[in-house]
């Protein structure tokens, strides 16, 4: 019915949508896989369900005198003046890490009161404190 | 005084731009030499802005406090290095950079290019006035580098001390040159489109542009990431960081342009997406700087700023976006595409587009996606790295083979298909070595093998392509550059080892492989910080390492920075990063051993080479 041409133009034509649909799809299969969700302490209490296995970060304020070392860890308490959660982190602290200071904790939730941080945030100025953060001390 | 001169005359430059506006349109239809009128005002407004520019520099040299941008970002102690590197170090001065970069290059543009068509030339000074006006509106209104303070303060705020570095005191400069490189071609494309001048002679003009943008935009990522790795001692060289990705985004663009445009210089082919790539990496890069200035993207980079200025800039983008689509959909005739075979170079370049699109495509998705989601939902989110390596790893495996097999191909059709003896000799050993390699992982060991064999293979051909005398040798240098640097990256991510302490003064700790001992601390005064080094010790296997990371504690403003200490050989780069937190004896210590950090910068640096020899057979 068609000639050669047509047909073999239309083979490549259907093979590039097929890709462009696998590439489409691959792109929001991985992105939902690795979206890191932000929170604050009180949103953690607030939370339905929580995702034992997925990656949160939690940011706030380093609470006053909550910092304490050991020589493979370091736990501190996080708090959005509303709320609280305890983080617990083994690994190098940015520089400007330091209390009554904002931060943001990368990490498994082990339940609504204890964070286990893998990372944990750097910031390069003084003066700047993550959007995230300052809204959760703002409200 | 100094303030008046800067202000005064950033006002007579707009004044010029307009006069140049207006000059353009009216003589856009001579077709005799090019106006007088239109190269005194382009020299002029060059000369003007260059002035500014200097006095702002002179400010900062003699640390003229009633100057504002001054009083911000400088201090009296601060070294006369980065006195100088504090022009740029801040918002205003970095603008002022921007547009000094703008009107040197339509100079160049207009001096460089008399051979080229009359009424091309004048619509290129046309559009690139454009942006100059734009950009001029901006740093007088919303950006001004030279606002009063009364009365004059004697001492500076002082410029953050992480930005205290010499890798990051000529990062944006050379970024920007990077940058800006793109704004002629945007413009000139533009001016082709109009002018109907998308030819040969166009597209090796349009090369020499694409490489200049192309070579800085390389050397300007390379130090960015230089800077991080030591300065920021994440021990890492790439984060896929929002601020980072924008800076890759234009690199993936430019990089097929140049591939790209060669297609149209030699067969006059690729037209449309010629243009279209050329648009869009200005676009790109101008988002870029919008997306850093305006601090809407979430960025551990983030410096605090002011998000009103992000209004300007994205109506200025809109406005470029919108001139860039009537143009390119009133004037883009549709193209009659001359035959190609499926196996021939101009096939093989296509494909190195599309990648590169993909690539891009990728990196876009992820670096704002976060803010979309944001304004819809309200949900807060950060794409991690696991998503890019995801997406972009597994894609280099076909692009590296095709990277290998590519450039040996013919225009039009490939004659002969020489399998010959040696290659496919170098494409088992490269999956051997590699196995060799990969097994040492319990995990993913057919994946590695691929990946590393095929970097492997492109280093091969690339190796034994050197002495081709069929192939260009910019291409020849750069490819090499590029299966060294992705070899390297391979290895250096399989191969790096880290230990993480916290150490009393004289405690030391066994951790796997490393015992770890914090030895001493000393404290020294120095310039406009304090020091303190610490002497640390990694053992391993009988083999004793000592270094001395350092912490700096700045007075003004008030901060601390880290500096790592690192001992570089050309295999491999140990480091140990200190940090301390106030009232506890703790010191927070990290030792990483990377592999094939230096390859990584030297073939950067060979990439960019590749590109300069480029540029400079094409000016001959």
């Amino acid at each position: 019915m068609y000639g050669k041409k047509v047909k073999l133009r239309f083979l490549f034509l259907s093979l590039i949508l097929a890709v462009l649909i696998l590439t489409i799809f691959l792109v929001l299969k991985s992105l939902e896989d690795n979206v890191v969700y932000f929170i604050s302490p009180t949103d953690i209490k607030e939370l339905g369900e929580i995702d034992y296995d997925k990656k949160y970060r939690v940011g706030g304020m380093v609470k006053k005198n909550s910092v304490s070392m050991s020589s493979n860890q370091i736990n501190f308490i996080i708090t959005d003046l509303k709320s609280e959660i305890s983080v617990k982190f083994s690994g190098v602290i940015p520089n400007l890490f330091s209390e009554e200071k904002g931060v943001v904790a990368e990490g498994f939730l082990k339940d609504r009161n204890f964070l286990n941080a893998s990372k944990i945030l750097a910031k390069h100025d003084e003066n700047y404190m993550p959007p995230e953060v300052k809204e959760a001390l703002k409200d | 005084m100094l303030n008046l001169i800067g202000n005064y005359s950033l006002i007579l430059a707009l004044i010029t731009s307009f006069i140049l506006l207006f000059l353009s349109i009216k003589n856009f239809k001579s077709d005799s030499n090019l106006n007088f009128g239109i190269v005194v005002s382009i020299s002029l407004q060059s000369i003007l802005i260059c002035i500014s520019f200097l006095t702002l520099l002179f400010s900062f040299i003699i640390s003229d406090f009633s100057n504002l941008a001054v009083y911000n970002n400088s201090h009296t102690t601060k070294p006369m290095f980065y006195r100088i590197s504090g022009t740029w170090g801040n918002h205003e001065g970095s603008l002022l950079l921007w547009l000094l970069v703008l009107s040197l290059f339509i100079s160049i543009f207009v001096f460089r290019t008399k051979k080229l068509l009359i009424s091309f030339r004048i619509l290129t000074i046309f559009f690139q006035q454009l942006i100059i006006t734009g950009f001029l509106l901006f740093i007088i209104f919303t950006s001004n580098p030279f606002q009063l303070i009364i009365p004059t303060p004697t001492e500076g705020l002082g410029l953050n001390p992480i930005l205290q570095d010499p890798a990051l005191a000529i990062h944006p400069p050379i970024l920007y040159l990077g940058y800006v490189g793109t704004s002629i071609i945007f413009s000139s494309s533009l001016a082709a489109l109009v002018c109907r001048y998308t030819n040969k002679e166009w597209a090796s003009d349009l090369k020499k542009w694409t490489l200049i943008s192309w070579i800085f935009l390389t050397l300007g990522i390379m130090l960015g990431s230089i800077w991080a790795y030591y300065e920021l001692g994440w021990g890492g060289f790439w984060f896929w960081d929002p601020v980072e990705n924008v800076s890759l985004m234009p690199w993936f663009c430019l990089t097929a342009l140049l591939h790209c445009t060669s297609v149209l210089e030699k067969r006059s082919n690729l037209k449309s997406w010629t243009i279209i790539l050329a648009l869009s990496t200005f676009i790109l890069s101008m988002s870029g700087t919008f997306l850093v200035r305006s601090g809407i993207l979430n960025s551990v980079h983030t410096f605090a700023n002011d998000p009103e200025r992000g209004i300007f800039v994205l109506i200025f983008l809109t406005v470029l976006i919108l001139i860039s689509l009537t143009i390119y959909f009133k004037y883009n005739d549709i193209e009659k595409l001359t035959r190609s075979f499926l196996l021939s170079k101009e096939s093989a370049i296509v494909i190195n587009n599309w990648f590169m699109m993909y690539f891009l495509g990728v990196v876009l998705v992820g670096t704002i996606y976060p803010i979309f989601l944001e304004v819809i939902t309200k949900e807060k989110i950060s794409v991690g790295p696991p998503y890019f390596n995801q997406l972009i790893i597994p894609f280099l495996i076909p692009f590296l083979f095709i990277m290998a097999i590519g450039p040996k191909l013919d225009w039009i059709k490939n004659k002969k298909f020489d399998a010959k003896f040696t290659k496919i000799i170098l494409l088992i050993l490269s999956i051997l070595i590699s196995y060799l390699i990969a097994k040492n992982f319990n995990t993913q060991v057919l994946y590695s093998t691929l990946l590393i064999s095929a970097a492997l293979y492109l280093f091969f051909i690339s190796i034994t392509d050197l002495k081709n005398e069929k192939l260009k040798l910019s291409q020849k240098v750069s490819h090499t550059a590029f299966s060294i640097l992705i070899i390297s990256i391979i290895l250096n991510s399989l191969f790096s080892e880290e230990v993480s302490v916290n150490l009393k003064k004289g405690e030391e700790k066994q951790l796997s492989n490393y015992l770890l001992k914090f030895e001493n601390i000393s404290k020294m005064e120095i310039d406009n910080f304090t020091s303190l080094k610490a002497e640390i010790h990694v053992i391993h296997n009988d083999n004793k390492l000592k270094f001395y990371p350092e912490l700096r504690l700045y007075k003004v403003p008030e901060t601390i920075t880290s500096e790592a200490a690192i001992k570089t050989s050309l295999f491999s780069d140990n480091l140990v990063v200190v940090n301390y937190l106030k009232d506890t004896n703790y010191l927070n210590i990290r030792y990483q051993k990377k592999p094939f950090m230096l390859l990584i910068w030297l073939s950067a640096i060979m990439l960019a080479v590749g590109g300069l020899i480029g540029l400079k057979k094409n000016f001959k």
